[in-house]
Formats: C-alpha cells, sequence, structure tokens
C-alpha cells in the first residue's frame, strides 16, 4: 500500500468518525486543523485506525504523533515490516 | 449491538430532533477512573430506551468525597439513579501499597465503603447501580492465589461476593455484572492497555456500548421496562429438523441424532427462565396435533406442554398468532421476545410488530446460547417465589375463557366463578409482590409510581397512609395478589389515591368495585369525607384514562392534572361478585 493509499483510507476513517463532510489530510495535518478532532475522538481516530488498517498502535505512539505525516509513517512502518 | 460510533451518531440525532417522547431522569456518574466515554454511551443508550437522561459526571477520581461530604455535587445533584464505577485498576494499586496484613482488608474496606453509602439516609431512597470488579489474574501467586487471602485474586472474588450479600441486603443497591461480561467477552476485549496509557479509561470502545447496556437494563427494568415473555417458533429453533416432514423419530433433540444437544440445551435454558417467572409461548406454522406430539412423547424434550402459556400452531401468520398470545397474556408487545431460525419470519414480524425483540438468531443452532447470552435479554429488578406460578395461571386464563364462552351474560358468568378475595393491608410477606406491581404494571395503573421494596415497607409503618393488597380466587384457582391501592391523608378529611394498580389478568371480573367498596369502607374508618382519585397519563395507561368517571367520581375543578373527588357519605355500594375472604 503506498503512502496516498494511506491517505485515501484515512480520509475516510475521518469523515467517519468525525462526522466531516469532506477531509483533505496531508503530511502536515495536525489536531489543531480540524475542530472536531479533540482529545476524546483522538480514541476513536486511533482505533478506528487500528481496525481498518489490522494494526495494532504502542501506547507511546498514541501520545506522540505530531502530525498525520508520523501516523502514517507508523501505519506504514507496521505493515511493511 | 451499536458500536460506540452509532451510539454518538444516536446523540447526535436526538440533539438534532429534539426528545420528544423520552422521559427524563437524573442519573449520576461517578468513577474512580475516566468515564467521558461511559457517559456519552450511557445517554445514548439512555435513548435507546426511551429515556433522556440528565447526567451528573462527577470529577474524575472523587468517589469518596462525592458520597461522603455533606457538601458535594453528588448530593446536591439529588440523582434518580446513582451509578458507581470503581475500577479493579484502581483496587490492584491500593493493594500493591499494602503490607500482607493490609492487603487482607482491601475488600473489606470497600465493601464497608459501599454498605456506608447504602445506609446514608441520603442514598435511601435513590437507586445506587454498582458495577463490580472484573478479575485481573496478575499471577502473582499463579493458581495458588486461590489458597492465599492476601492475593488480589482472593480479594477481588471476595469483594464481588460481599457486593451479592449488601445487595441482597440494601434494597437501594442494585449491582451491574461487569464481570460477567467480561467473563464471557473476554479481559482482551474490555481492557485495551495502549488506550489505557494516555486516557485512563478502563473500557475499551468495543466493550463500551455492552457496558452502557447492562447498566441500562437495570435502570430500565427499575423503571417497570422489561421483557416478560418469550414466544418461540418450533422447527429448527426447539429441535433440529421439521417435524412434519421429519416425524417424531427424525428430528434432532438430545444426544441421539445430529446436533440434537444444542437443541436440548437451548431448551434447558428456556426452562430455567420459565422457572423465573418468563411466559413461554409457542408460534409455529403447523398442524397443532402435530406440533404437540414432541411435547407429549419423545424422551428428549425438555419442555412439557404445562411449560407454555399459549400454545399456537396453526397455518395463520406468525404476526396473526403473535397478536392473539397478546390479547390472551394482557402484555405489551415491547415486554415479549420472538425466536426464530428463519430470517424472513423475523423480518416480517419486526416490520408489522413495533416493540417486540427479535434477536437475529445465528444459521448455526450451535451457537444459539452463546448468542442470546450475550444480549442479556431478561433483566429484572425484582423476583419473587410467586413468578413461577404464573404459566400456570395463564393456561387457567385460557380455560375462563373457555367457560365465558358457555354463557349468554357477563352476570351468570361472573356468579360461576364463585370469586373470592382476601384484603390485606403490606406486611413482611406480601411486600416484594406488592412492590414487583408497581413495578411492572403499566396498563391498569392510574399514576404509575414505582416503588421498591424498601419504600413499601416505609409506607406500610406510615399512620397517615391507607395500605391495601387485594388477591382474587375463584373456582379455577387462586391469581395471588393482584391489586393494591394506596392512600394517603391530605387533612383530616381527605384521602389522596397515590396508587391504585390491578394485574390486567383480572380485568372484567368486578375487581375494581370490590376494591372501591372496600375504599370507602376504609376511609369511613379513618373518619374521611372524601377520596380523590388523580389519573396521570403514560404511553400505557390509556385503559384507565375514564376509571373514575366510570366509578362516579366527579372531576375536580381547578386542578393541572385530571382529578376526580368522590363523597364518601353519599356512597352507594356497587354490585359485585366477589366476597370478602376471612
Amino acid at each position: 500500500m503506498e503512502r496516498t493509499d494511506i491517505f485515501d483510507k484515512l480520509n475516510e476513517i475521518f469523515v467517519d468518525v468525525l462526522d466531516l463532510d469532506e477531509v483533505e489530510l496531508t503530511d502536515a495535518t495536525t489536531a489543531d486543523d480540524i475542530e472536531e478532532w479533540d482529545s476524546l475522538s483522538h480514541v476513536q481516530l486511533v482505533v478506528a485506525i487500528e481496525k481498518a488498517f489490522g494494526v495494532k498502535f504502542t501506547a507511546l505512539e498514541i501520545m506522540k504523533w505530531k502530525n498525520v505525516g508520523e501516523l502514517v509513517d507508523s501505519i506504514a512502518h507496521k505493515l511493511y515490516s | 449491538m451499536q458500536t460506540f460510533q452509532d451510539l454518538k451518531k444516536i446523540l447526535k440525532q436526538v440533539q438534532k430532533d429534539g426528545a420528544q417522547g423520552l422521559s427524563p431522569l437524573k442519573v449520576a456518574l461517578v468513577g474512580d477512573t475516566a468515564t467521558q466515554f461511559l457517559a456519552t454511551a450511557l445517554r445514548a443508550t439512555g435513548c435507546l430506551h426511551g429515556f433522556l437522561f440528565d447526567l451528573f459526571e462527577a470529577e474524575y477520581n472523587q468517589v469518596e468525597r462525592q458520597f461522603l461530604d455533606p457538601a458535594s455535587e453528588l448530593r446536591a445533584f439529588d440523582a434518580d439513579f446513582i451509578i458507581l464505577f470503581q475500577s479493579t485498576h484502581k483496587l490492584a494499586e491500593h493493594h500493591s501499597q499494602q503490607n500482607a496484613e493490609g492487603q487482607e482488608r482491601v475488600a473489606d474496606e470497600r465493601l464497608a465503603f459501599v454498605e456506608a453509602l447504602c445506609q446514608d439516609p441520603a442514598f435511601a431512597a435513590k437507586r445506587v447501580v454498582c458495577l463490580n470488579y472484573p478479575e485481573i489474574e496478575d499471577t502473582v501467586f499463579g493458581s495458588y492465589a486461590n489458597q492465599v487471602p492476601a492475593s488480589l485474586t482472593w480479594q477481588v472474588r471476595h469483594l464481588n461476593s460481599g457486593l451479592m450479600q449488601l445487595a441482597r441486603q440494601y434494597q437501594n443497591l442494585f449491582l451491574c455484572d461487569l464481570a460477567a461480561l467480561q467473563n464471557k467477552f473476554g479481559r482482551d476485549w474490555l481492557f485495551a492497555p495502549n488506550i489505557y496509557m494516555s486516557t485512563e479509561m478502563v473500557l475499551s470502545l468495543d466493550a463500551l456500548p455492552y457496558v452502557a447496556a447492562r447498566v441500562v437494563d437495570i435502570i430500565a427494568a427499575v423503571r417497570g421496562q422489561f421483557h416478560k415473555c418469550l414466544i418461540l417458533d418450533l422447527d429448527n429453533t426447539l429441535w433440529g429438523g421439521v417435524i412434519g416432514d421429519d416425524g417424531i423419530e427424525g428430528i434432532q433433540l438430545g444426544h441421539g441424532l445430529g446436533i440434537g444437544k444444542a437443541f436440548s440445551e437451548f431448551q434447558q435454558w428456556v426452562r430455567k427462565l420459565r422457572q423465573r417467572g418468563i411466559i413461554i409461548c409457542v408460534a409455529s406454522k403447523n398442524d397443532e396435533a402435530t406440533a404437540k406430539e414432541p411435547f407429549l412423547h419423545h424422551p428428549d424434550m425438555v419442555l412439557k406442554l404445562e411449560d407454555i402459556a399459549v400454545f399456537q400452531a396453526n397455518w395463520e401468520t406468525k404476526v396473526d398468532n403473535i397478536r392473539t398470545i397478546q390479547r390472551i397474556l394482557n402484555i405489551g408487545f415491547d415486554s415479549m421476545v420472538f425466536l426464530d431460525d428463519n430470517p424472513f419470519e423475523r423480518a416480517i414480524v419486526r416490520e408489522n410488530i413495533p416493540g417486540i425483540t427479535v434477536p437475529e438468531l445465528p444459521e448455526d443452532p450451535a451457537l444459539y446460547l452463546e448468542y442470546l447470552y450475550s444480549l442479556n435479554l431478561f433483566e429484572t429488578a425484582t423476583y419473587s417465589g410467586a413468578d413461577k406460578d404464573r404459566t400456570q395461571q395463564y393456561q387457567v386464563e385460557a380455560q375462563r375463557v373457555q367457560l365465558a364462552k358457555t354463557f349468554d351474560n357477563e352476570e351468570a358468568f361472573l356468579r360461576s366463578l364463585e370469586m373470592c378475595s382476601t384484603v390485606s393491608g403490606f406486611t413482611k410477606f406480601n411486600t416484594p409482590r406488592v412492590a414487583q406491581l408497581t413495578q411492572r404494571s403499566n396498563q391498569f395503573n392510574l399514576r404509575t409510581v414505582r416503588y421498591t421494596e424498601a419504600d413499601i415497607a416505609a409506607l406500610a409503618a406510615d399512620s397517615n397512609v391507607v395500605d391495601l393488597s387485594f388477591t382474587l380466587e375463584d373456582r379455577f384457582g387462586d391469581n395471588g395478589l393482584i391489586a393494591v391501592v394506596i392512600m394517603k391523608l391530605l387533612d383530616a378529611d381527605t384521602l389522596f389515591i397515590d396508587t391504585w394498580l390491578m394485574s390486567c389478568r383480572v380485568l372484567r371480573r368486578g375487581v375494581e368495585h370490590f376494591v372501591l367498596n372496600t375504599l370507602v369502607n376504609r376511609a369511613r374508618e379513618v373518619g374521611c369525607r372524601r377520596i380523590i382519585g388523580e389519573y396521570l397519563p403514560t404511553p400505557k395507561n390509556k385503559m384507565v384514562e375514564q376509571h373514575y368517571p366510570d366509578l362516579g367520581f366527579t372531576p375536580l375543578p381547578g386542578s393541572t392534572t385530571p382529578q376526580y373527588c368522590l363523597e364518601v357519605d353519599s356512597y352507594q355500594e356497587k354490585e359485585c361478585f366477589i366476597k370478602l375472604k376471612r
């Protein structure tokens, strides 16, 4: 799965979980850019992403992503390693 | 079961559409871990059951302060229900800080806390729903922990068992069996360690809808919403195969043929429900004689005909048969569960009978039971020994219906029943049944006030209260305690009917007249000259809208709710065919 495919899937998950009309995530997107993305909905996003990609994040990863780019790196790393 | 995501959408929808038709209820949630998600799940699940929770969520980890501080927000909030969620995690942490001697006391300390709040007058009239403790097997001792009172395993089990004792003792305490949920789905399902680290949440997102459902099941049961009746299909539901085609030797049942064991064990479960007081009925597309044959002659049949309250086997539609069952039992469709292996029948029943619960049985009968266990279909807030007699009472009711057909007029029929009634105040013997009736009667119930056993005992002791219970016997048998009236002294001249309810089993027998004659006599005894009655409408009690006018009460002008007055002095005794049993 290419990074662009991961982004496509993430866009869908964000729209669904945060109940958005649409979203265009980039490497630089952070929680500050999306009003609905708060510490509570973050947990829902994490669980939804884990299920959609069939991966498990470590407790530290969940706390440490600074932007969507790092989240995508985590997913890509798990999918390819 | 809904996902947490579904629940959030339901809440959003309610916020958008408004909360028409939902009944408000004040609920407090007090926990020692993060509870925001649980609060969301609870509010949404409440909506699904017709409640609009006004939810007070205590600040994180303030359990002791909220309960003990006289000035706490919890006490000020004055909730109807208080949900107490103390985690095994916090218990384990506390346990780790003790020496061996202190570790042996961890459970008893928690029990003393719960007992103290049960005894606190501030919470005596509340319902405290306490989640019990799912085990964390820390393997510090391995299995040997079973022999070591200081071990966490021992302490958690001791705590859960102690809570059960307290719940028996204190009627304001209800336990929500979180430990049972973990037994069913597993610790790795209930708890997500990676999420816990950043959130302090000890429940996974997958578990939240189930936990909320278990809590709301209890609240709904206390409020009179629960399932009373299980309607069963026969072929491939109660036994394997088709009795009309395969014959009595060919159906799968018991340890011989095919997967007969699955059906035997399913029947054992149904039989236990029957013993507990759930009404079991049959709705099957079959010839009646063919359908009854296994019940009469199959050696491995666990259920017998006497377990079945209403047996509908014919070629009518299931929808028609379920409606017939409803007419005989006189209970709401929302208190019925229908089990059928056929997805097509299920869909038709679900579409045509609003309110009925129709579980999506798995295709493989081997999975029926574990699936049904996961739904917790038969939550209850009371249990009394009298429950188990109900199947017979409904069968007898069917006989009465037969007899009534042979009379031309109602009076002759009622005379022929040779009815008599025992009238009594509330005693320790009838308190459980009286409380149960206040909780489960929805239709013939003028004000729908719900009482616990503790409430009933308090009313019995109150000298300003006239408490009356009525039984009804006839030539076919004893219906047991079927009507309850609670009157409160408003002033020296006036009694107010706080509660008048009756079991719908004994409709159209003239019990209302007998009860009213009794009420008037009691009013005279206590020197009252007026009785005031009130009708508070609910979605279910339209049947008694005209109850007081029909009995000769006159509307009381100027009251905001429909209130009616009866002058005791001019009262003419009503004719009825029920004798007082002394």
